[in-house]
């Protein structure tokens, strides 16, 4: 296994290397300047370990964080009025009120940095000074150091279970073969084993020059280079900071990144900020309210209304023009408050607890993972609740992800594996759980009979394996099935005979196609095997659970003359090595298929024992030991759609390469006809096809398995060119790709597999609510074209009288597409009443990934989102994780409409990025997805409760709350611009200053905030009972253009009415400026928290606590303010006014008239034409038990609606699938356009499979 | 309870980022569940009162509106009717006005004051206490700089703000380098006319009619807002090293010789003048007639003359002076504004009333057997 670079030069581009020179990074090691001064340290130019997350010091603190908060327009924009009202000529109040808003909301924002930096820099400082081993040369050992005292050039020790300090490349470890075992938890969450290898070639003495790339982010990328021996290393030899270091003594590692440089701290970027769209519209309806200011302002700088008496403090008056200048930008002070600067605080608050709430959702956590939904954005919270398309993955995300070997093809054989098809049947049904038990057969054996078991009896105990048992009243939890169901495969019983025949007759065995197909299963994967699973917390062992299976087995062997005879698949425990019992290992899988697989070898007596970087051992049914020398493993890549490893067989000496990949990728390399066979080849490839074909319609994962034998010069050809790409540096990638393919040819097919991937639950009921909300569902998936249909019927995606378009094309052509798209449109042209929809059958369309490219380009994307548009539900299959975004963009661009993606792994992560809302299912493929999405729920059952109940509550709250606040500050401000008609436009205020900022501060700022987090307008029951409800928040939602302006017509009304009633009552008496002030403030006060009160649809205490304790502070505070400050304007003129009775007169007409029209308004609709959500909350009130019935009644009868639809229109067309049991012919195909275009029209009647 | 949320909200953002970060802390503490609480207020679930607004609802409502808001509305309109209100302009704009002279002629400089005389008949006796106002009209007491322009710790009788008076008071601060006390635009701009209320019998003699001019003020304005350097001990030495202000005849401790505890910050007349008006048009109150005892009306039905001693120039920004005679209620003065609206607005709810009953007959039954149209 050599990967030491030949020394020519030849392939090398010289000025390539120059040119990229300044991207690379030169290290040596410290421990020849160890001692020196810090000037003379190589390295010395590189960051240390050390970190510092913490943005602020001490010291500068206050003018750091200031300079941050200026950042924010909204700031500046106060401080701007704030400075404006130091400039004597323009002044409204006194300059130093005019600072308090500034100042608190100032304080408030450095207080909340101040404590998040403090957290910061806690962790910092608790992470600087973990313990970790530096080798000194002075004392010729490791010594213990803090991880701030690594640096570039270190040599460091970590031992098992440490986590690793910086980024390290491995240079020695304890275990023989230069593996290290690592788990990534801490970075990306994932919890399986990984395997970092020492670079090959590296001594103990180590004085090369490390040549490495500059610092990226790129987790999986890494590029390094000794320049004297040329040994290349890559991620595999990387020990990333933040990992944990499992079933390892000890790994040496050179320092090649330290502190920020580390790709951990590189990835590490807080939490995404996104612009929602209610922003988005309250940003416009923002700028409306500077041009309603400036508009009022100009109007307050009409020239010569009354004649100026009071000169200027130099005792002159101005000049009317220059004085209707000064004026302006006086009254802007004045109405300042038009512009809710607040607002922005008051959403950054109501969000905070918004998705407060959403994360403590009982029923949005998930027991099984024990995690919570993660709120990753934190302000789009409302765009949850405006969605219309929602884009998901199929693998992980409306499935488990847990898979399940079902069935599988070898040369031509299909072997349907029923027995497991009915114990998987059977341990998913929970009731007979406890009654009929089904044991794996060799489990249950080995502790009694496993030892006795031998070659000669095998072979006709093989034909009882997978047979049923029955345990009779040993009632055994659920527990101890719940964790092999996805692991354990009962055998078939033809297949094991198969199996045993070809063992028999050893002479064949090393071309028995059959063998060769479980060692594919076996070897031909990344799988790693682990013995001491129990120091890490993962599921129950299987070996513990043999335990529970006691004597009283019966076997009711279906062959009958055997009897009860005992059997086993195990060998015994005897041979080579005693210390590694199968039931023993655990296989940690990067992916579930690979798990299943090597499962499924397992079961059939293939057993991974072991896997090092240069050897596989598996054990044979025959008990055998075989050790694979591992050449090369070449991994996926979603490009080649396949793995291959290439190994050397132990007794043979072939070289045989083992590739297991998507069968349309291996079907294309499969080569010349496989010689001594009793078919040819390309039957068993047509054959098998069909399986596959006949698979993926019963909603199953295909592989496909191949395999080809290499003659020594090839393999020392193609190696040489493997370690020439392995070692460049440019397009390295590219390089390893090419070499792959140009393995990967002429390949022999052995089998197929077909593994179930089982929904998750509620996933149908979620579709179902999803679509009733009036959200559609599209499936973007890598799958073929039949599992997507069939998992979209299983999700009720697509149902059985829905007319499904498939679209697919072999070739490039572009006018049949487009000529097949108009037609297809014409489907809906010809029914433009949409009074007909109803009698139309619901229309799905499949497209696949080629098709779908074509369709993406810009001459055919708009017939394409036509057609998409009429379309109930849409399944892209076979679509790139690009493919996916772009869809995703097309749509969202060309409807306007807000998407949602949700995806489970690293292939939709582009698609969660493009949608308006990501979210990210936390599952069994990694954290990617999470780490990129917006929102991170476990399953997708929660997506349900997330939309229809979260994302309408934060929407009609946010919404509500937003225009609440336009309102208010009209409505509030307005009574001063009245006034200004009355005081000659001189920017006089009638209230008080102090009063005026308390008004905003505190009396008024609670309830609206309040009635951002809190007010809940229709019960979740409700909300989930009735998705139609969800439609009410869809497009522009409640917060529409109009609801903006009537709220803004209101405030204006309301302001005239609070200001003229009293105007009115008070005109010509002997009222004082304040006197006639405190009135109006009371009015407004009462106008607004009613106006309020008429908005809020459910009081809870805190409703009332708040709304009464605003009302309570106005009173006490503007009472004691106005009797302690003497020398105030307001001194004692609220006690005036309560003393006379004409004060509350004036209010309570005043607010009974302010409020009358909007709460007339609001009874009327609600008697004469409800909206939908008035008749909910109605139904709201009734009773639970009434409530449920209503609903049940109602959701009966429209599904009965449903099945009443005819389709009539069907035109009639030859059917897919119309059986089967049976392998229908390759389908015939209603060729609308032409030879390579295909547009099959799928009828009702498609009996899908019945899934759990 | 906000502050709460958010902190622990925050909690969970925390987490997120650490679980995100590199860096993390190997996962200890991770054995705690994250399960949430199942707590009424976390999972929203508080018990809540949820009103809807229909017409059946409401009805009681608008009613209840309207039976009480029609009785206030006529109580209040029948006791604005009977205050009797009698008002009287002096200007002199116009040429027969018996101070035309006065009103052209004038200037601040003047030594000699104008008197004028108006004659005017009240119709109706006043039976209980009267109260004397002056009206000035589109006099913009309310103007922002006008406002502004006073010192009201120089007139809670600190002495420092006595000798150096605030910004505010600009260009009313100094004259010839002394403070001015009371310094300002509003003090400088006291109105100074004097009244005088005579009846004229049927003899013909004129009886003057006792104004009482305590009590005019706001009692804690006079006793507690308003109060003079030093007590009110020899204002002419508090006051030395100040000047009058620019318009005024007399410096503020010589406001009322009569009256030696009426000088200074805490004279009355001034004290109702720097409670500035909050429109153009407004009164305000100078005098009081204390009812007499017995049934003998305040002020009999028949022939008064007003004495006015003419101080104040309105013409120049046309404005206008009033001489305002009212009884007073516990509503305050003449408005019938008030009981009009309470009326309107009583009616008109009641009005509503009908209708939401109609329609209350007409949908609200409806609503029992809602049906959600999608």
């Amino acid at each position: 296994f050599i990967r030491l670079h030949q020394s020519d030069e030849g392939p090398q581009p010289e000025t390539g290397q120059k040119v990229r020179e300044k991207d690379l990074r030169n290290l040596v090691s410290n421990l020849p300047y160890e001692g020196l001064d810090k000037w003379k340290q190589p390295n010395r130019y590189f960051p240390g370990n050390s970190i510092k997350t913490s943005k602020y010091t001490l010291l500068l603190f206050i003018p750091m964080n200031l300079f941050e908060q200026f950042h924010r327009l909204a700031n500046l924009y106060f401080v701007g009025l704030a400075i404006l009202n130091f400039v004597p000529v323009v002044n409204a109040f006194q300059p130093e009120v005019a600072l308090i808003p500034i100042c608190v909301i100032l304080c408030l924002t450095a207080m909340k940095d101040a404590w998040e930096d403090f957290r910061r820099y806690q962790s910092d400082k608790r992470l600087n000074s973990m313990p970790c081993l530096i080798y000194s040369r002075k004392v010729k050992q490791f010594v213990e150091r803090y991880w701030k005292d690594v640096r570039v050039g270190d040599f460091v020790k970590v031992v098992c279970n440490e986590i690793v300090p910086a980024d390290l490349l491995l240079l020695h470890t304890s275990d023989p073969n230069g593996v290290c075992h690592i788990e990534t938890a801490n970075l990306d969450g994932e919890t399986n084993l990984k395997q970092r290898r020492v670079v090959p070639g590296v001594s103990e003495s180590f004085n090369s020059i490390v040549v490495c790339e500059k610092p990226n982010i790129n987790l999986n990328h890494f590029k390094e280079k000794p320049d004297k021996d040329k040994v290349g290393a890559g991620i595999e030899n990387l020990l990333l900071r933040g990992c944990t270091v499992r079933n390892t003594d000890h790994a040496v590692g050179f320092v090649v990144y330290a502190g920020h440089e580390t790709k951990a701290m590189l990835n590490n970027n807080g939490p995404r900020y996104k612009r929602s769209k209610q922003e988005r519209r309250l940003n416009i309806d923002v700028m409306f309210c500077v041009i309603l200011l400036l508009t009022m302002c100009l109007v307050g700088t009409l020239p010569g209304l009354p004649p100026y008496l009071v000169p200027h403090s130099n005792g002159h008056l101005d000049s009317p023009s220059l004085s209707s200048f000064y004026m302006f930008f006086t009254m802007i002070i004045l109405l300042q408050v038009l512009i809710p600067i607040s607002l922005y605080v008051s959403i950054e608050l109501v969000k905070i607890a918004q998705i407060f709430f959403i994360t403590n959702d009982i029923d949005l956590y998930d027991e099984e993972t024990d995690s919570q939904i993660q709120c990753r954005a934190l302000n789009i919270t409302e765009d949850l609740g405006q969605i219309e398309y929602i884009f998901t993955d199929k693998t992980g995300t409306l499935t488990e992800n847990k898979m399940v070997f079902r069935r599988c093809s070898i040369m031509g054989t299909e072997y349907p594996h029923k027995e497991n098809a009915i114990r998987q049947a059977v341990l998913t049904e929970p009731d007979s759980d406890e009654e009929v038990i089904f044991t794996q057969a060799p489990q249950a054996l080995q502790t009694q009979w496993s030892l006795d078991s031998d070659d000669v009896n095998r072979k006709d105990t093989m034909h009882h394996h997978g047979s049923r048992r029955k345990v009779p009243g040993t009632a055994h939890s659920d527990v101890a099935f719940s964790s092999p169901l996805e692991t354990e495969v009962t055998p078939d019983k033809k297949l094991l005979q198969q199996i045993s025949g070809a063992e028999s007759t050893s002479v064949s065995r090393k071309i028995d196609a059959y063998l060769d197909f479980f060692l594919a299963l076996a070897i031909c994967n990344t799988v790693v095997v682990s013995m001491s699973k129990r120091n890490r917390t993962i599921s129950v062992d299987s070996s513990i659970e043999e335990d529970h299976f006691n004597p009283p087995v019966k076997l009711e062997g279906s062959g009958g003359n055997t009897g009860a005879q005992t059997c086993s698949l195990h060998v015994p425990r005897s041979s080579s090595e005693p210390a590694v019992t199968p039931d023993m290992v655990c296989y940690e899988a990067e992916s579930p298929d690979e798990a299943a697989l090597v499962y499924a070898a397992k079961a059939y007596g293939f057993i991974l024992l072991g896997r090092t970087p240069d050897s596989v051992t598996v054990r044979l049914p025959s008990g055998e030991d075989l050790r694979f020398e591992v050449l090369d493993t070449l991994t996926f890549d979603s490009n080649r759609k396949r793995m291959s490893v290439l190994v050397r067989h132990p007794i043979s000496k072939e070289y045989v390469l083992y590739t297991k990949g998507a069968d349309y990728a291996i079907m294309e390399l499969l080569g010349t006809p496989y010689a001594g066979m009793f078919r040819n080849q390309k039957n068993i490839a047509a054959d098998t096809q069909q399986h596959l074909d006949y698979y993926a319609k019963e909603g199953l994962r295909t592989l496909c398995i191949a395999k080809k034998v290499l003659s020594g010069r090839e393999y020392e050809s193609w190696s040489a060119d493997r370690h020439r790409a392995l070692a460049a540096i440019e397009n390295r990638e590219q390089l390893i790709m090419d070499t792959a393919v140009q393995i990967e040819t002429n390949l022999t097919l052995l089998g197929a597999t077909g593994i179930e991937d089982r929904l998750q639950e509620n996933v149908p009921d979620t579709i179902t609510a999803l679509r009733e909300a009036g959200i559609q569902v599209w499936v973007l998936t890598g799958d073929k074209p039949e599992t997507a249909v069939n998992i979209g019927y299983a999700c009720r995606l697509l149902e059985e009288e829905d007319l499904v378009i498939n679209m697919s094309c072999k070739n490039k052509v572009r006018r049949p597409l487009s000529a097949a798209m108009t037609s297809s449109n014409g489907l809906f042209s010809l029914k433009p009443d949409p009074r007909n929809v109803d009698t139309t059958p619901d229309i799905s369309l499949v497209i696949d990934g080629r098709t779908l490219a074509m369709t993406l380009s810009s001459d055919l994307q708009e017939r394409f989102v036509e057609l998409a548009k009429h379309c109930r539900s849409v399944l892209c299959c076979r679509v790139t994780p690009l493919q996916k975004s772009a869809v995703v963009k097309i749509i969202r661009e060309k409807l306007k409409v807000m998407t949602l993606a949700v995806g489970d792994g690293a292939n939709d992560v582009n698609m969660i990025q493009a949608a308006d809302v990501g979210i990210g299912i936390s599952g069994q493929e990694g954290m990617q997805a999470v780490m990129m999405s917006d929102f991170a729920i476990s399953r997708f059952k929660h997506l349900k409760k997330l939309l229809l109940v979260h994302g309408h509550w934060c929407n009609s709250r946010l919404a509500n709350m937003i225009i609440y606040f336009f309102y208010k500050n009209t409505a509030n401000v307005n009574l001063l611009f009245w006034y200004q008609f009355f005081c000659g436009f001189t920017a006089t205020a009638m209230i008080d200053y102090w009063l005026m900022i308390f008004f905003n501060l505190f009396f008024t700022s609670a309830p609206p905030i309040m009635f951002g987090i809190l007010d809940k307008d229709i019960s979740a029951e409700m909300l989930l009972g009735v998705p139609e409800l969800y439609r009410t928040g869809q497009g522009s939602g409640e917060y529409r253009f109009s609801t903006f302006w009537v709220s803004m017509l209101d405030a204006f009304y309301q302001s005239l009415v609070c200001f003229f009633i009293p105007y009115l009552a008070y005109r010509g008496s002997d009222m004082d400026i304040f006197s006639f002030g405190t009135p109006v403030n009371t009015i407004s006060l009462f106008t607004i928290l009613l106006h309020l009160s008429i908005e809020i649809k459910a009081w809870t205490v805190v409703h009332w606590v708040i709304m009464l304790g605003s009302v309570a502070l106005y009173f006490i505070v503007t009472l004691a303010y106005s009797a302690i400050c003497v020398t105030c304007n307001a001194y004692w003129t609220l006690q005036s006014q309560m003393v006379d009775p004409m004060f509350y007169l004036v209010c309570i007409i005043t607010t009974v008239v302010a409020l009358l029209p909007r709460y007339t308004f609001h009874v009327l609709k609600n008697s004469i034409a409800p909206s939908p959500l008035e008749q909910a909350r109605h139904l709201d009130r009734m009773d639970p038990i009434t409530r449920d019935q209503w609903i049940k009644e109602w959701r009966s009868f429209r599904g009965g609606g449903q099945v009443k639809r005819s389709g009539l229109s069907v035109p009639p067309s030859p059917t897919l699938g119309t059986s089967v049991e049976a392998y229908p012919p390759s389908p015939t195909a209603s060729e609308i356009t032409g030879d390579e275009f295909t547009l099959n029209v799928i009828s009702e009647n498609y009996n899908r499979p019945v899934h759990t | 309870m906000i502050a709460a949320m958010m902190a622990s909200s925050y909690n969970a953002k925390e987490e997120d980022g650490h679980h995100s970060g590199s860096s993390s802390h190997g996962g200890a503490g991770a054995v705690k569940s994250k399960k949430p609480d199942n707590t009424a207020f976390k999972q929203q679930r508080l018990p809540a009162w949820q009103p809807i607004l229909t017409a059946g609802t409401v009805l009681p409502a608008f009613f209840v509106i309207g039976l009480i808001f029609i009785p206030i509305g006529i109580g209040l309109y029948v006791t604005s009717n009977n205050i009797k209100e009698f008002e009287v302009d002096y200007t002199g704009v116009d040429i027969n006005s018996p101070c035309y002279s006065c009103a052209k002629n004038f200037s601040w400089n003047s030594t000699q004051s104008c008197v004028c005389s108006v004659n005017f008949t009240l119709e109706q006796p006043f039976e209980s206490n009267v109260f004397m106002y002056y009206g000035l009209s589109n006099f913009y007491q309310n103007h922002r700089r006008y406002v502004k322009s006073r010192d009201d710790s120089q007139l809670n009788g600190d002495l420092s703000a006595l000798m150096n008076p605030s910004k505010e008071c600009e260009p009313y601060r100094t004259n010839d380098g002394l403070p001015i006390a009371p310094c300002g635009a509003i003090a400088n701009s006291l109105f100074n006319d004097t009244l005088d209320l005579y009846y004229v019998d049927s003899n013909s003699t004129k009886t003057p009619i006792p104004l009482a001019k305590k009590g005019i003020a706001w009692w804690t304005d006079k006793h507690v807002k308003f109060r003079n350097p030093s007590g009110n001990t020899n204002l002419t030495v508090t006051f030395q090293g100040t000047t009058k202000p620019v318009n005024w005849r007399k410096p503020v401790y010589e406001l009322d010789p009569s009256e030696a505890d009426n000088n200074g910050f805490i004279n009355e007349d001034f004290i109702v003048w720097m409670r500035t008006a909050a429109l153009p048009t407004f009164r305000k109150l100078y005098r009081i007639i204390q009812k007499k005892s017995g049934t003998t009306p305040t002020l009999p039905s028949g022939r008064y003359i007003l004495d006015i001693t003419y101080n104040y120039p309105v013409l120049s920004f046309d404005g206008r002076k009033r001489m305002i005679l009212s009884t007073i209620s516990w509503m305050g003065g003449k408005n019938p504004f008030l009981g009009i609206a309470y009326i309107t607005v009583g009616s008109i709810c009641f009005f509503l009333g009908v209708v939401l009953l109609i329609i209350h007959h007409k949908y609200d039954t409806r609503n029992n057997s809602a049906d959600i149209p999608n």
